[in-house]
């Protein structure tokens, strides 16, 4: 079979040799991951949506839940986790930052930059272990009818376990551990990825190879973990 | 030759810009960050301001959708600026994007499931 020739661009064809996508293998994985992880949040969220769709009843106004702020005993409604998602959005700015730091070459700038978003992470992990802590305490509690030994009996229930919640509905306390947690937990293991990156950019190692993608692809993942909050922040918090 | 080249030295590499250039770059950063900001400013008054249980059904719904809309304003600045997305080639943003079209199939069977169930629950308790 004659070769065929024609007339298309190098970088359009995807025979090979060229990526159809215009990125490094690399990257275009991280962009695969975060695919697959946006499926499981969105999994979660529409679970969280079915359940609260089906408990309408009993579900519980989440402004009188979360209104605890640190230092005061104010009812300030949404206000904390409104400081969250700020604190997150400000570092996922410094990423940004560090990312285009790294597009040009600039060593000092990445150091900077990575090291304030790795600090934004560690102070986001820190109010949420609080948000988790008062949740867990809970407050005066209420009375609940539940099955102990097999018998319905009367019993204080305060703050929140698997089992029960002074809130509402179990399911409630269920998923916002399940989903605060694994959203945690991402941005637990963004902060080892960025100080790991870190590291390596202190070292000259990004320098040495010639490019620094890989502040890029931790990047990537960082405001992922960002956009999940969003996702989180309006779907557990305000609706 | 017998040696394999690094992908991204082609894709990424570092390039040297002039002044305008990176104020360009800082500035299109700093007013996404005051918009995004801004938003979820916006979104905590509506929330603080609006409970659930002060306003009717109708307003409740419309707060619904705009804070909906918000948060997809939202994501589309953190994925389009923050992740480059939209400085990527139209192959990669397709891939990317499309498959997110499944997500609303997913809404669409929760909803209709948990219709069912709640009527199913109803027919029960009868």
């Amino acid at each position: 079979m004659a070769q065929a020739t024609l007339d298309i661009p190098a970088n359009k064809i995807w025979g090979g040799g060229t990526s159809p996508f215009g990125a490094s293998y690399g990257k275009l994985m991280m962009w695969f991951f975060l695919l697959s992880d946006a499926f499981s949040f969105s999994s979660l969220l529409v679970a969280l949506g079915y359940a609260r769709h089906v408990h309408a009843d009993t579900w519980p106004l989440v402004e009188n839940v979360f209104f605890h702020f640190p230092l005061t005993h104010a009812h300030l409604p949404l206000l904390y986790v409104g400081l969250m998602t700020f604190i997150l959005i400000i570092s996922s700015v410094t990423m940004v930052l560090a990312v285009d730091a790294g597009h040009t070459n600039n060593k000092k700038g990445v150091i900077f930059w990575l090291g304030l978003t790795v600090v934004g992470g560690l102070v986001f992990l820190g109010s949420q272990a609080w948000e988790w802590y008062t949740f867990i305490v809970g407050g005066e509690g209420v009375v609940k009818s539940i099955i102990v030994d097999g018998e319905v009996q009367k019993v204080l229930v305060q703050g929140a376990n698997l089992q029960n919640n002074e809130y509402g509905h179990t399911l409630f306390a269920n998923f916002f551990f399940f989903i605060t947690g694994f959203h945690g937990f991402h941005v637990f293991s963004g902060v080892v990825i960025n100080a790991i990156v870190l590291y390596q950019a202190t070292q000259g190692v990004f320098e040495r190879r010639g490019h620094y993608e890989m502040v890029e692809k931790a990047g990537l993942y960082w405001h992922f973990v960002d956009l999940v909050w969003v996702f989180v922040f309006t779907f557990f918090y305000l609706l | 030759m017998n040696h394999v080249e690094d992908q991204s030295l082609h894709y990424s590499r570092p390039h040297s810009r002039t002044p305008e250039e990176s104020k360009a770059v800082r500035k299109k950063i700093l007013v996404v960050t005051g918009l995004l900001s801004l938003i979820t400013v916006v979104e905590i008054l509506i929330g603080v301001y609006f409970s659930k249980t002060h306003v009717g059904e109708g307003t409740w719904t419309l707060i619904k959708w705009f804070y909906i809309i918000l948060t997809l304003v939202k994501a589309g600045y953190i994925v389009l600026v923050f992740m480059h997305l939209g400085d990527e080639n139209k192959s990669l943003r397709t891939t990317v994007l499309l498959p997110m079209v499944l997500v609303i199939y997913l809404i669409f069977i929760a909803l209709f499931e948990g219709e069912v169930l709640i009527q199913y629950v109803q027919e029960f308790m009868k």
